[in-house]
């Protein structure tokens, strides 16, 4: 495993913090998720063998938790909400644009590798639905005209991928 | 006509200039309540929050001082609180804006409830997609902790408590206090049997552990500043203090809006405060609660008795929006959800979209939640891809009826209740949907129409 000595650095301050070792599992996957890009095998042994624990048991969470990922995504992580009241707003129909400008079906990633498009349960902003997450940056009131702008902007290159650098 | 919101945890939300730091919040009076409280005895906030009568804001409504008064305090073990900010009910989005507007003073309430109930340690359970209210908090939580408000011998009390931002990574259930705990202690989120695990008791580690929502952690500050009655005083008896109603949907204004309980009605909400409907359009229905609340439909008439004996008779506007007038009228506040549909509105896309969400989300531990949520899933499913039947609708109440109460959680109930209100209120747009397929089907076309919601 090649871990970011800062990434190294934030689990070894953060295990000892919690009561138990195994309470640090989540966490860990956040870590090495956001190291790695995704939780492939050999990651998931590695954060098993940190806490103490079996694979098993940390496969079993990643499975659980829809954030948790085995597959990289592509470049761009496109989340649209489509719970009721993002639906309302109409998030259907935004979702589906994204779907014709990137040629691609939600939950799925484009066959350039551009864009994984995904169709996610409520993000809790639901007044300014419907609600687009493009990695960690949150867009709102994203009706079909402004999906394709965003949309645009990513085939540009020019809109950031909203990962922490 | 004009209804003043009662800003009390929301006061400075969307202020001009009031950003989420430290100074401004001490600027603003932020950290004196925790310096009263330190010197106050642990009871006497415990017994504060109780004369309060605040209720959980997270969904139940429980009282949240005889939640603190079930505490185990006698097994000796470290006690533990934990914020339950997994806001994930859908349609609620008000601890989102305390905790990236307003961050200090969450910790401040949950470091004057963690001196009350003697906590060793306290978490803030986040969900996973608050990736800046993440980084909101870690940051707050240093600058609390640079000036000894959490940490070792706070502000030289004696007493120390520090605070674990703990991120979830998506699932709904982890809402729920057994399941919130099971995550936290690295498991999947299958929440706990109860009895005998009532978090107060056998809670995190096994240990007693205080599982309260962001707002009402916040609310407790309001609590120690004012005192308990005086916080009684807010709203109606049995109904105390705030609530934060999220409006979304078809309204003109959708948005977080603070009034005293039973200060304002739900008709007054969606047409004064929220600006109405779109023009042109009439109202539907209303899911008062966070998508798991029982639907009213908007030509009812509700007559009852209230907890007081007194009678009421309500249309849908009448309602007064607290606690106890919205169960009285068979749904509930929940967490503070409104949302709000119009006469455009296909009730059988809403119900499959909100099955959608449920069948989704259910953690997989119990039968009769795991088959029959997704079962429910696929009738509606089925029933907007064109293939629609007459007695769909008596199946999805029976499906739905045999989960209700069989499970060892409530989400039984939170994936049963629309469905078994969506059928008691709706059921003739749903024989309908099958009706029209069928005539559809006769005459040689497509029976599946366009849909919208799902």
């Amino acid at each position: 495993m090649n871990l970011k000595p800062e990434t190294i650095e934030k689990i070894d301050k953060l295990v000892p913090r919690y009561p138990t070792m195994r309470s640090a599992a989540l966490p860990l996957c956040h870590l090495v998720q956001e190291d790695q890009g995704y939780l492939s095998n050999e990651a998931m042994e590695w954060i098993a063998q940190r806490l103490d624990l079996q694979p098993i048991n940390i496969i079993e969470i990643v499975s659980f938790y829809p954030m948790l990922r085995t597959e990289p995504t592509g470049q761009y992580h496109v989340r649209v909400c489509r719970t009721l009241p993002c639906a309302l707003a109409g998030a259907y129909q935004t979702c589906h644009r994204f779907e014709e400008e990137f040629g691609c079906k939600v939950g799925h990633t484009s066959a350039d590798g551009k864009v994984t498009l995904e169709f996610v349960e409520c993000h809790a902003d639901c007044g300014k639905g419907p609600v687009v997450m493009v990695g960690e940056d949150e867009y709102t009131d994203i009706d079909p005209e402004k999906a394709s702008e965003l949309a645009s902007k990513m085939k540009s290159g020019e809109l950031s991928n909203g990962l922490p650098a | 006509m004009e209804h003043k919101e009662t800003r009390l945890i929301f006061k400075h939300i969307d202020e001009p200039g009031y950003t989420n730091d430290i100074d401004c919040y001490m600027q603003h009076g932020g950290y004196e309540q925790l310096k009263k409280a330190v010197t106050m005895k642990p009871e006497d906030i415990c017994a504060e929050v109780l004369t309060s009568g605040v209720r959980g804001r997270g969904g139940a409504g429980f009282p949240a001082g005889m939640k603190w008064k079930f505490l185990d305090r006698k097994s000796g073990k470290p006690i533990y609180l934990i914020c339950n900010a997994d806001e994930s009910e859908p349609g609620t989005f008000k601890d989102r804006q305390i905790i990236h507007q307003d961050p200090h003073q969450l910790i401040e309430g949950m470091m004057c409830a963690a001196f009350a109930i003697q906590a060793k340690l306290a978490f803030i359970y986040i969900r996973g997609e608050f990736f800046q209210g993440y980084r909101i908090l870690e940051k707050a939580i240093e600058e609390a902790r640079s000036k000894n408000f959490l940490g070792d011998n706070i502000l030289g009390s004696g007493y120390s408590c520090d605070i674990i931002v703990h991120r979830g990574a998506g699932a709904y259930i982890c809402g729920e206090e057994t399941g919130l705990i099971e995550s936290l202690e690295g498991f999947r989120a299958n929440p706990r049997i109860k009895p005998p695990y009532f978090p107060a008791a056998l809670g995190a580690y096994q240990c007693p552990t205080i599982v309260n929502n962001v707002e009402t952690l916040c609310d407790v500050k309001h609590i120690v500043e004012m005192g308990g009655e005086a916080f009684a005083k807010i709203g109606t008896p049995g109904n105390t203090g705030t609530r934060i109603w999220c409006v979304s949907g078809h309204v003109q204004k959708p948005g977080y809006y603070e009034f005293a309980c039973a200060d304002i009605t739900l008709g007054q909400l969606i047409y004064d405060v929220c600006g109405g409907l779109k023009p042109g359009r009439k109202l539907k229905a209303v899911i008062p609660g966070g998508s798991s609340a029982k639907i009213l439909r908007a030509d009812e008439r509700f007559k009852g008795k209230l907890k007081d004996g007194s009678e009421f008779d309500w249309g849908i506007e009448d309602i007064p929006m607290d606690f106890d007038s919205l169960a009285a009228v068979g749904s509930m506040s929940g967490s503070g959800g409104v949302i709000v549909m119009d006469d455009t509105t296909d009730m059988v896309e809403a119900l499959a979209n909100i099955n959608y969400f449920y069948a989704h989300e259910s953690c997989g531990q119990c039968t009769p939640c795991r088959e029959g949520v997704p079962w429910m899933r696929k009738v509606t499913q089925r029933m907007v891809d064109g293939e629609a039947r007459e007695e769909d609708a008596d199946l999805l109440k029976s499906i739905a009826d045999q989960i209700a109460g069989r499970t060892i959680c409530a989400f039984g109930e939170a994936a049963s209740w629309p469905v078994q209100s969506f059928i008691a209120k709706f059921k003739d747009e749903f024989v309908e949907k099958a009706k029209e397929q069928a005539a559809r089907r006769k005459e040689g076309k497509a029976t599946a129409t366009e849909t919208t919601l799902i």
